[in-house]
């Protein structure tokens, strides 16, 4: 954390108030996200017990899982999520348009562009916390590999059709969700903290009510109480006012509302299966609805507080002006989707339970790359971000106040300007250190010559002026300009380039070899999980 | 006359009239150990678990009740999939223990599984010693299904019990965790592993001690075999965690409490913390010990929330985060950082101040622009 972002949480601990820790939004905000609240039941993997979702903040859809333990009812849950999910992701699939992407000629060796299609915009999955985008992967990892009475007419237990294919959809989402700034699935906890600084630590930040409570309190009440209201306060029965976002419930919730509910519909169940006539079993069944009922309602008003929290929290986001680079990023985003698509259709097998050595690394440089990428894009959009880059002397501000003329001593000679900037920044800057300013969103190169003085440096500036002997019409600052120079790139170079998979050098493995679909998961005889 | 009372007996009295009479002792497990070893300056939880408060009640009645509770469906969960782990005999854990640790050794055919009860933890614990003694002995696979371990901490014992300890032929210990949560191709969630190792690591130090009694001392193995349910089934799987690093750092901050005696020494006459008594009393006992409060407390104590209202009431900057702390030099309160940052107060020859002020004039230049409604810009 940087001392900027420190002196804002101090600032809000003493106003109250949450203090803006950006003045800009820096996630792309989908205009139809699906929001995905799901609970899970304590102490098992992979044993759901509802979720809230949709994209229309007035009518979400109840899934509810009655007795998480019984696999054909979590099979049935599956089955519902892939029946909102997968319209939701293909509504994106369809509308396309033609972009170029450049790839390796396999003949030539040589980088060509090729035409390619990119879907125009891509689905967007919002969950309430961290914790939400670890269960959507344990979720997509419990999926993929199921099998579907159609691919293995052998199979146990067989899975619901189109299951899988949720799987595989929730998998690429929660592995692109590790891709700094990317934005197909979002934990609204994270993204809110980036925008705000709390008068709490960044642990507490991660309580999506206490979170709301510092930025947006009701009636305007000190943050810390309103945080700690939602936090701890229990209503008659001992219940959280203010439920956990989930996906893990209140364990006061489990042992005294849900665990006797759960008991209660164990009870109807049985009974209604040993009815022993048709007058009966109507009976019974009415016993068995209403018993559902409960646990219906039950997971209902654990989940409903959270999805009204994350739809202000978008709100919030919202109204926020959006960063310059963010479209940028949805379009990686946007290849991101339109890839896992292409892999979909053309019946690649699920993606692996572990990375071949080459993926492996591609996903690590990836990673690697976005995230300074990222960094720099925040830097260039938000004069807050600037400000603690500046703080960290990666970058400095001021006015120019001289301008001098030079060239290059080439045989043609160059505009080669020297600039001298006042400026009360202290960049680490060692002789001949490249610098660059944003040049209507290109970067401009130079390179530090000397210091003047105590609060001058005297820069050179090396491109983007043109072909001609006298620099293109505002290539170079005039006197009295305010520039800004960072001492980190603009724009960020791929890295040395990895061999294919089929290449992998046996130190690493070797090549992954045919691409087979892996075996689904055994399934234990007995249904417990 | 009273017998003449040695130095234990003293403190092991001085510490139930701090209980409170009639109040009884909660035993102190291997996880509070761990979590006190993680913050080994916060005097106040280390007298408070020598003297085996309840600290659950005690906060509920400063009015600042612990939010920890265990769900009844993961408890379930938990000694259903321990037993399973442990069932046959252990041929399923021992045979884990074979393949994972020790390959080299004759597989387990059948397990000892000696018994272990006897009456109360000293009991037991002498029960658990003998056994391991005998175990080492036979040359062959032994189980002991949840012994018991007394280890010294600041100068009181504690009682740990393990979910099982597994004798080599070779005479070595291994210590088994049995997890619940899953391991899931071959991973598991590393903040949990990272709590399994710390409270595995506090088992083997206590298994050291009773090594170290033994000649000649047996082996206890650094690396510890954490069993958890294979993917989303419940069928054992095992994973060898090298706890080395666990080991030395809780050794150290084991070694480093300052012992209970001394807090205790400096505590005022007739200090108790019985839950019993009304709030106010009670409040200014606790906070007659000096507390070392940071949020990681929150996920580990039961007094987090009361010593969080303390430290907020204060100003205190920890309560941001330990990181706040460093960052700040010598400036501990909101309200210096702010005077400071503003120019009121300070030395402006100190580095952290200057940085400070520096910082505060940046946000504010890049905030002051923004409410004008212009970018500042970077051309």
């Amino acid at each position: 954390m940087s001392l900027i972002s420190t002196l804002a949480r101090l600032e809000a601990v003493a106003t109250g108030h949450a203090q803006p820790a950006a003045t800009v939004r820096h996630r792309h905000l989908s205009d139809r996200p699906l929001v995905f609240v799901p609970l899970t039941t304590a102490g098992e993997a992979g044993a759901p017990l509802g979720a809230l979702l949709g994209t229309d903040r007035d009518a979400p859809r109840l899934l509810v899982v009655p007795q998480p333990r019984d696999r054909d009812l979590r099979f049935a849950f599956l089955a519902e999520l892939a029946d909102v999910v997968l319209p939701y992701v293909d509504g994106y699939a369809e509308a396309v348009e033609a972009a170029e992407r450049t790839e390796t000629d396999p003949e030539t060796g040589k980088r060509v562009k090729v035409e390619a299609e990119l879907c125009a915009d891509a689905p967007q999955l919002i969950v309430p916390s961290r914790a939400g985008i670890d269960f959507v992967r344990l979720l997509g990892r419990s999926m993929r590999f199921r099998r579907t009475a159609e691919q293995d007419p052998e199979t146990p237990y067989p899975a619901p059709p189109r299951v899988p294919l949720l799987g595989r959809w929730l998998t690429h989402v929660g592995e692109r969700a590790r891709v700094p700034g990317s934005a197909l699935l979002l934990a609204m906890t994270d993204v809110l903290a980036r925008h705000w600084a709390t008068g709490q630590s960044s642990l507490e930040d991660q309580h999506l009510g206490a979170l709301l409570a510092w930025i947006a309190p009701p009636d305007d009440e000190p943050g810390t109480e309103a945080a700690l209201r939602a936090e701890l306060a229990r209503d008659a029965q001992g219940q959280l006012l203010c439920p956990p976002a989930g996906p893990a419930t209140d364990p006061a919730f489990d042992n005294r509302l849900l665990a006797p509910a759960i008991e209660r519909y164990d009870r109807a169940r049985t009974a209604f299966a040993a009815a022993e006539d048709g007058l009966e079993a109507d009976d019974r069944l009415g016993a068995l609805t209403a018993a559902e009922r409960e646990i219906r309602d039950l997971v209902l008003s654990r989940t409903l507080p959270t999805w009204q929290k994350v739809w202000q929290g978008l709100d919030l986001l919202r109204a926020l002006p959006a960063g310059a680079h963010i479209e940028e990023r949805w379009t990686r985003d946007r290849w991101s989707f339109t890839g896992h698509r292409d892999r979909i259709t053309a019946g690649e097998p699920p993606q692996p339970r572990r990375d071949d050595a080459v993926t492996a690394a591609g996903k690590l440089a990836a990673r690697e790359r976005e995230q300074a990428r990222l960094e720099a894009q925040e830097a260039l959009d938000d004069p807050l971000v600037m400000a603690g880059r500046r703080l960290s002397g990666e970058a400095f501000a001021g006015e120019v106040t001289d301008v001098v003329m030079a060239y290059s001593e080439s045989r043609r000679p160059s505009p080669r300007p020297l600039i001298t900037v006042r400026t009360g920044d202290r960049p680490h800057l060692a002789e001949r250190v490249r610098v660059y300013r944003s040049l209507s969103g290109k970067p401009q190169a130079a390179e530090f010559v000397e210091r003047a003085g105590d609060d001058l440096i005297v820069l050179r500036i090396v491109d983007k002026m043109g072909r001609g002997k006298t620099p293109e019409e505002g290539s170079v600052p005039d006197k009295g300009d305010p520039v800004c120079f960072t001492l980190f790139e603009h724009e960020q170079r791929g890295g040395a380039k990895l061999p294919d998979p089929e290449q992998t050098p046996w130190t690493h493995g070797g090549p992954p070899g045919e691409a087979v679909l892996p075996e689904a998961d055994p399934m234990t005889a007995e249904d417990l999980l | 006359m009273p017998p003449p009372r040695t130095r234990g007996t003293a403190l092991r009295h001085r510490l139930a009239e701090l209980r409170g009479t009639d109040v009884p002792a909660k035993a102190m497990d291997a996880r509070a150990l761990a979590a006190l070893a993680a913050n080994p300056g916060c005097e106040r939880r280390a007298i408070l678990d020598g003297a085996g408060v309840d600290k659950a009640a005690l906060a509920s009645a400063l009015g600042a009740p612990s939010a920890f509770g265990q769900s009844q469906f993961a408890l379930v969960r938990g000694n259903a999939f321990e037993a399973k782990a442990k069932a046959d005999g252990g041929a399923e854990l021992l045979r884990l223990v074979h393949e994972k640790l020790d390959r080299g050794a004759e597989p387990p055919a059948r397990a000892h599984v000696p018994d272990l009860s006897a009456i109360g933890p000293e009991g037991r614990s002498a029960r658990t010693a003998l056994a391991l003694r005998e175990a080492v002995e036979a040359r062959d696979w032994t189980l002991l299904d949840h012994p018991m371990l007394a280890l010294d901490v600041a100068g009181s014992p504690a009682f740990l019990e393990p979910d099982a300890v597994v004798v080599h032929p070779d005479g070595s210990w291994t210590v088994v965790e049995i997890k619940s949560f899953p391991m899931l191709d071959g991973s598991a969630d590393p903040a949990k592993v990272g709590a399994a190792a710390r409270q595995a690591a506090v088992y083997v130090l206590a298994l050291e001690q009773v090594a170290a009694r033994l000649a000649p001392a047996p082996r206890v193995r650094h690396q510890v075999l954490l069993v958890c349910p294979k993917d989303f089934s419940n069928l054992p799987t095992a994973s060898a965690v090298d706890v080395r690093k666990q080991r030395a750092v809780t050794g150290r901050q084991l070694a480093r409490l300052t012992r209970i005696q001394d807090i205790a020494d400096a505590l005022p006459e007739n200090t108790c913390f019985s839950p019993e008594l009304p709030a106010a009393e009670l409040t200014a006992a606790v906070e007659s010990v000096p507390a070392a409060y940071a949020p990681e407390c929150l996920s580990a104590c039961e007094l987090a929330f009361h010593c969080r209202d303390r430290s907020r009431a204060a100003g205190a900057v920890t309560s941001l985060g330990r990181a706040v702390r460093a960052e700040l030099g010598g400036l501990a309160t909101v309200g210096d950082v702010l005077a400071a940052a503003g120019g009121e107060t300070g030395d402006p020859d100190d580095p952290a101040v200057a940085a400070l002020r520096r910082a505060a004039e940046l946000r504010a230049e890049a905030l002051g622009r923004r409410a004008v409604g212009e970018a500042v810009p970077c051309r």
